[in-house]
């Protein structure tokens, strides 16, 4: 075979889709060219609903594109499906791992489907296990791993040959900064010693920040693309860090900003501090107005700023906070306490998940709770909801324990699942309408309601849709919309912004913020450790225990951040985890 | 009082919700329709013991008169047509094997000479036993004929005993009388028990059954919401096969409406009970299947449905003490053909109601204290 210059060629890619329900066309890919080099790491990044997933599959010839040619490892992939198949190894957002069998079984199921030799095997074998540290779990079954060991296994089966090109979907959804970094060194490491090249699509900036090459796609078109550098490089010299006043929490500066769209383009709570991408064409005394004298500094452009350049370039985000999206104010005390527990035990068999832990949340505040897969967030959650029983120590949410509390505690508190947890076959208002009447609201008290969360949450005019078929950011506007409907005073949300892209996870933590302000007390459990930020205290679980529990300033400070050493909430983490874990200090 | 109100109107939320949700997909739609309606009929025309056509060979070595007359009486019920006429003692092993045959008559060649001789002539008749009870009600049926043949063989002296026979509440022995009414039972409880069975794990593998115990609703509450629509389906199947039984097969119904129906509630609730009881242990969709499956069969088997409950051992006959559809059939059947009243049939109701009292609220248990 001759030598190939590109390992993935695209020109002129056009794929389209039609929506059975409605009749309409939607476009996944639309004109897209791109070239991806040979031996090098590239990313595919966009928000949801870009059309990365599609042009994976596109590659892998599982369907193939209405226009333009693409060749894969210099095949023609629309010609020869099988020739690109043999070559190359795939791993889709959600991989079949076979859940009843043990880790070695389902290492050897993929090994037989892919023919590989028992000699092969034996070298393979040694080497995936050793990377992904799954020797010593061989013997698990694979239903029984946390969700990092899920996605090492995943990754581990697709690689059992070596191919010559790796597809990986959004290898890192919903997986734990420590497992994260772990998935990406295997990656790093085949790249280096096995000279194969990798497309990765990804939600998370930061890892494209990693790649040699990053291509941006937004609703199915070739935004820019480059080295992440490059990428960076569109907001040049717009951005700058603003200190709020001290006491106060940087996200209400944020919010401020981030409400200004004709001024400003980004805005994130960043290390206790606010970072900030201004438009280009700002007048300069129009944001010295709008910061009120905060003390700032420039700071270096980095892969999101640029990101979040190009994408609101491209579509004027409208984040306009209007009289009737406002949430309304609850009532009561500033600093009551909410949720008290105590020496909270939780187990299962002889396995202790949740292991003694004690914290309150006061009204108003934002309560994060932080923590590796299987770390004890969700048991500590659902107990707090009444899901689950506790095998020790007392919890009181609104006063009552919600186990056993009477009905009607209940309606003090709004949950929002961390999969889309509503009726899929019913339209948006009937979902809306049995929520609400679940809650007791009816007649006109009802409309109104309901009325108000299809304005604050946007979604008029999509009333009669089946909730099923909403795209990914409106199922969860109505998620929380139905978490909200009966105005309760305490809102959970697990894991709300896993799999979401920067633009959403932003629109999201606007809403947060506003139901803060306005006084719902807001407790969630997140894996993004950059939205540790948002919150007014966190907690770090790991392995059932309470490794930390403060502000986010406080929690960077535990994990040995000092003036001359400025930490980001990721490095907090992974240091105090590793800490408790007694192991090294991270080399970061 | 206002919470009684509170908690009346919260059911009627769930219920219209449970009934939107399986009204609105068709798929579901049609299965509230097509299988009760299909499998009415195909028990209704398909699962018969009834006699009407008996294939069956002829060996006739004798070929004197009386055989050809015996024959010619055998042929004129209509019932039994000849498919093959052997000739050789051999060829009998295979029409049979092949089962071209249920029944295979050999006439001895000293046939006519023993009769002649005033001796007893006997006939030899070969059945198919891999299909006993067709076999048996045939070789019962060529003993009539060939009582009657010998009636009239003997001439002058009438015997001195016969037998008349009615058969009271169905007057012609038909199958299809003694299984459609017990398909308006069995039918409406295998789709009351897949469409309850599914309905919360479903919920639980989509993840909607949290959502739903954390609002203010009780999980008895949401028992009886799930029930309820669950109930209105299982009277609708019931009612499907009840016109199919009534208008296409025109099975004339002896007993009252409403004896039937409030058999036929009570019955239903306890079949919705186990139902909810399966779907509030099972993990997931493809657990409360499974479970319902392997639930079905015995349940089918030990109703006395298709075998009579007396004629099981002892301890099988105890089983189906804890089986609602033998209650339940025993009722429709008694109330259908026989048109007896509440009072004779009341004791029917006694393990239905115990069966619902113990279930549901077992369900409703189990729905939030299912180890997870």
């Amino acid at each position: 075979m001759t030598e190939v210059r590109a390992a993935i060629a695209a020109a002129g890619i056009r794929k389209s889709f039609q929506v059975k329900e409605t009749g309409q066309t939607v476009h996944a890919l639309d004109d897209v060219s791109l070239e991806v080099p040979v031996g090098t790491l590239t990313a595919l990044v966009g928000p949801d609903g870009a059309g990365k997933t599609t042009f994976l599959r596109l590659v892998t010839g599982l369907m193939t594109a209405q226009e333009g040619s693409l060749t894969v490892l210099g095949i023609d992939v629309a010609k020869d499906p099988q020739a690109v198949q043999d070559r190359i190894s795939y791993m889709p957002q959600r991989f079949g791992l076979y859940e009843d069998l043990s880790v070695q079984e389902n290492l050897d199921l993929y090994a037989d489907l892919h023919g590989v030799t028992a000699e092969q095997r034996k070298q393979r074998y040694g080497r995936l296990l050793e990377m992904t540290d799954l020797a010593r779990f061989t013997d698990r079954l694979a239903g029984k791993l946390s969700g990092g060991m899920k996605q090492k296994l995943g990754l581990a089966c697709t690689l059992v040959r070596s191919p010559a090109l790796l597809l990986l979907d959004e290898p890192t959804a919903g997986v734990d900064p420590l497992s994260r970094r772990e998935l990406w060194d295997i990656v790093n490491q085949l790249i280096k010693e096995e000279n194969i090249s990798v497309l990765v699509s990804t939600a998370y900036l930061d890892e494209a920040d990693l790649c040699a090459r990053v291509f941006v796609l937004d609703q199915g078109k070739l935004l820019a693309q480059g080295s992440p550098a490059d990428i960076a490089a569109n907001a040049r010299g717009l951005c700058f860090v603003a200190t709020p006043p001290p006491g106060e929490p940087p996200r209400l500066l944020q919010a401020r900003l981030l409400g200004e769209t004709d001024a400003v383009t980004d805005a994130v709570p960043h290390g206790g501090e606010v970072r900030v991408v201004r438009k280009n064409d700002i007048d300069p005394a129009r944001l010295d107005a709008l910061l009120h004298e905060v003390p700032t500094r420039p700071v270096e452009a980095g892969i999101e700023d640029g990101f979040m350049v190009l994408l609101r370039a491209k579509k004027e985000v409208h984040l306009s906070e209007t009289e009737a999206s406002a949430p309304e104010r609850k009532d009561g005390e500033a600093g009551e306490t909410m949720i008290e527990v105590h020496d909270l035990v939780r187990k299962f068999g002889d396995f202790t998940a949740v292991d003694r832990t004690s914290f309150s949340v006061h009204r108003g505040e934002i309560f994060g709770l932080l923590g590796p897969n299987g770390a004890g967030k969700t048991t500590t959650f659902r107990m707090l909801c009444g899901l689950l029983p506790a095998s020790g120590g007392t919890l009181k949410v609104a006063g009552v324990n919600l186990r056993n509390a009477r009905a009607q505690a209940r309606r003090r508190i709004g949950y929002v699942s961390q999969k889309f947890a509503l009726y899929g076959n019913l339209s948006v208002m009937e979902n809306l309408e049995f929520f609400g009447g679940a809650y007791g609201l009816r007649g006109t008290q009802l409309r109104e309601r309901i009325g108000m969360m299809l304005r604050q949450f946007e979604l008029e005019g999509q009333e009669k849709t089946r909730s099923g078929q909403l795209p990914g950011g409106y199922k969860q506007r109505l998620a929380m919309a139905v978490g909200l409907l009966h105005g309760p005073e305490i809102l959970f949300l697990d894991e709300p912004t896993s799999g979401t892209d920067p633009l959403a996870r932003r629109e999201f933590w606007r809403r947060i913020t506003a139901l803060a302000e306005a006084g719902t007390t807001v407790v969630i459990t997140t894996h993004f450790m950059e939205e540790a930020e948002y919150c007014d205290r966190i907690v770090i679980q790991d392995a059932g225990k309470l490794l930390a529990i403060g502000t986010p300033a406080e929690v960077r400070k535990q994990a040995g951040e000092t003036d001359g050493h400025r930490l980001n909430m990721e490095q907090a983490f992974i240091g105090i985890v590793e800490q408790a874990r007694g192991k090294p200090e991270a080399k970061t | 009082m206002s919470d009684f109100r509170e908690m009346l109107f919260r059911l009627l939320v769930l219920i219209r919700k449970e009934l939107l949700a399986v009204l609105k997909d068709p798929g579901s739609r049609s299965i509230l329709i097509t299988p009760a309606l299909m499998q009415g009929l195909l028990f209704g025309y398909a699962a018969t013991y009834d006699l009407t056509n008996v294939p069956y060979a002829l060996l006739d070595q004798s070929h004197g008169a009386n055989s050809i007359a015996l024959i010619a009486k055998l042929d004129g019920t209509g019932v039994f047509h000849r498919v093959a006429t052997l000739e050789t003692q051999r060829d009998i092993a295979e029409v049979v094997d092949q089962g071209k045959a249920l029944v295979v008559i050999q006439i001895a060649s000293d046939f006519e000479r023993e009769l002649s001789a005033g001796r007893d002539g006997n006939i030899q008749v070969i059945l198919d036993g891999r299909n006993s009870t067709t076999a048996g009600s045939a070789s019962a049926y060529l003993s009539s004929v060939v009582a009657e043949f010998n009636a009239q063989l003997r001439g002058a002296a009438k015997p001195p005993l016969t037998v008349e026979m009615r058969a009271w509440y169905n007057p012609n022995l038909e199958t299809r009388w003694n299984f459609m009414p017990g398909m308006i039972a069995s039918l409406s409880m295998m789709q009351v028990l897949m469409l309850t069975a599914l309905s919360v794990a479903r919920e639980r593998e989509q993840g909607t059954f949290d959502q739903l115990l954390v609002t203010p609703m009780s999980p008895a509450e949401i028992m009886v919401g799930k029930a309820v629509p669950s109930i209105i389906i299982g009277l609708f199947q019931s009612t499907l096969v009840l016109c199919l039984s009534l208008f296409w097969f025109r099975i004339p119904m002896a007993g009252s409406l409403i004896t039937l129906y409030s058999g036929l509630l009570i019955f239903t609730i306890a079949s919705v009970g186990i139902g909810l009881s399966i779907s509030a242990v099972s993990a997931n969709m493809q657990q409360a299947m499974l479970y319902s499956f392997v639930l079905i069969m015995p349940l089918m088997l030990l109703s006395g449905l298709t075998t009579p409950v007396r004629n099981m051992p002892q301890a099988l006959q105890i089983a189906t003490m804890i089986n609602p559809l033998r209650f339940a059939i025993d009722l429709v059947q008694r109330v259908y053909l026989e048109g007896v009243g509440l009072f004779t049939v009341w004791h029917n109701f006694i393990p239905l109601v115990l069966i619902s009292a113990v279930t549901l609220p077992l369900a409703a248990w189990l729905f939030r204290n299912r180890l997870s």
